[in-house]
């Protein structure tokens, strides 16, 4: 065998054990969408809160009720677009939506992500509330970095951003609707653009 | 020199059975229908070379069920890790020279 031969050997052997450990396909743009449903959901629940005549919010209102609608849309809404914009990428990258490498970014994702939903869901119903922007960063956060080692390497550094901008929240509880903002809405822009300028091209 | 050429393994002195061993080198075990869709290659002969790197005993084979499918799994032993370790230092210091 000659040396380009070998070369050949080696660029095959990386490619082969990034393709087989690692789901690529996560679509950059569906990060910058989930982002701007976070800030028109979050546009919303300030209207909502505002219009209440009080300026926060009590747990069983109507008002509270209307929140807890806006936040499961916006999930629900990101969810649906990060699964139709990667499965589409994927296509284009000859990979499938569905293989064992996005399989275990799913559970290495979703581990700390439903931990910390249910622990939100326990401490809401305990009335303590006030930390719930917090915890949804930290956990976002723990969750983005635990995936990390199953995608797009740089997405440990996302998770990083949500973690440390959760504890500062954590600092500054009344400030929590800002960060969550700045968490969900801005960083996803940014980093999604990132991702999309990057790789998506 | 000679050592070097004495350290590329004939074993893995194919397209298939170096893709799968370096599938199983970071998966902790892969099915059969992944290494065929990481590798495109048909089923007779992937199984051909799985055999041979089985009767190295650099893999180790699983017939198992889901439910009522059979399914089999492959995993690296530790001879066939080590042995591809050498192969792939022997190529690095080989490409070097």
């Amino acid at each position: 065998m000659s040396t380009e031969d070998y070369l050949k050997d080696i660029t095959e052997i990386k490619v082969l054990m990034d393709k087989s450990s690692r789901f690529f396909s996560l679509s950059g743009l569906s990060g910058i969408l989930a982002g701007i449903y976070a800030i028109v959901g979050a546009a919303i629940a300030y209207y909502l809160v505002s219009i209440s005549g009080r300026d926060y919010l009590i747990l069983h209102g109507k008002i509270f009720n209307y929140i807890l609608i806006d936040l499961v849309a916006i999930a629900f809404l990101s969810v649906l677009t990060a699964a139709l914009l990667s499965s589409r990428k994927a296509r284009k990258n000859n990979e499938t939506l569905w293989n064992s490498a996005s399989r275990r970014l799913l559970t290495a994702f979703l581990i700390p992500l439903i931990t910390g939903g249910i622990f939100i869901i326990i401490k809401i119903y305990n009335h303590h509330y006030g930390l719930t922007g917090s915890l949804m960063l930290i956990f976002y956060g723990l969750a983005l970095v635990n995936a990390s080692k199953y995608t797009i390497g740089n997405v440990k550094y996302l998770g990083y951003v949500e973690i440390i901008l959760g504890l500062i929240c954590a600092v500054f509880p009344t400030y929590g609707f800002w960060f969550w903002v700045l968490g969900f809405g801005v960083m996803h822009i940014l980093y999604g653009s990132l991702i999309y300028f990057k790789h998506d091209r | 020199m000679g050592s070097i050429i004495n350290n590329i393994n004939k074993a893995f002195d194919h397209r298939i059975r170096l893709g799968i061993m370096s599938i199983l080198m970071v998966n902790e075990y892969a099915d059969f229908k992944m290494l065929k869709e990481l590798l495109g290659a048909t089923d007779g002969n992937l199984a051909s070379h799985t055999k041979a790197l089985e009767k190295e005993e650099y893999v180790l084979v699983e017939k198992s069920f889901i439910g009522r499918k059979p399914n089999t799994r492959y995993s690296t032993t530790k001879k066939g890790r080590e042995a591809f370790k050498k192969h792939i230092d022997a190529i690095e210091k080989l490409l070097k020279q």
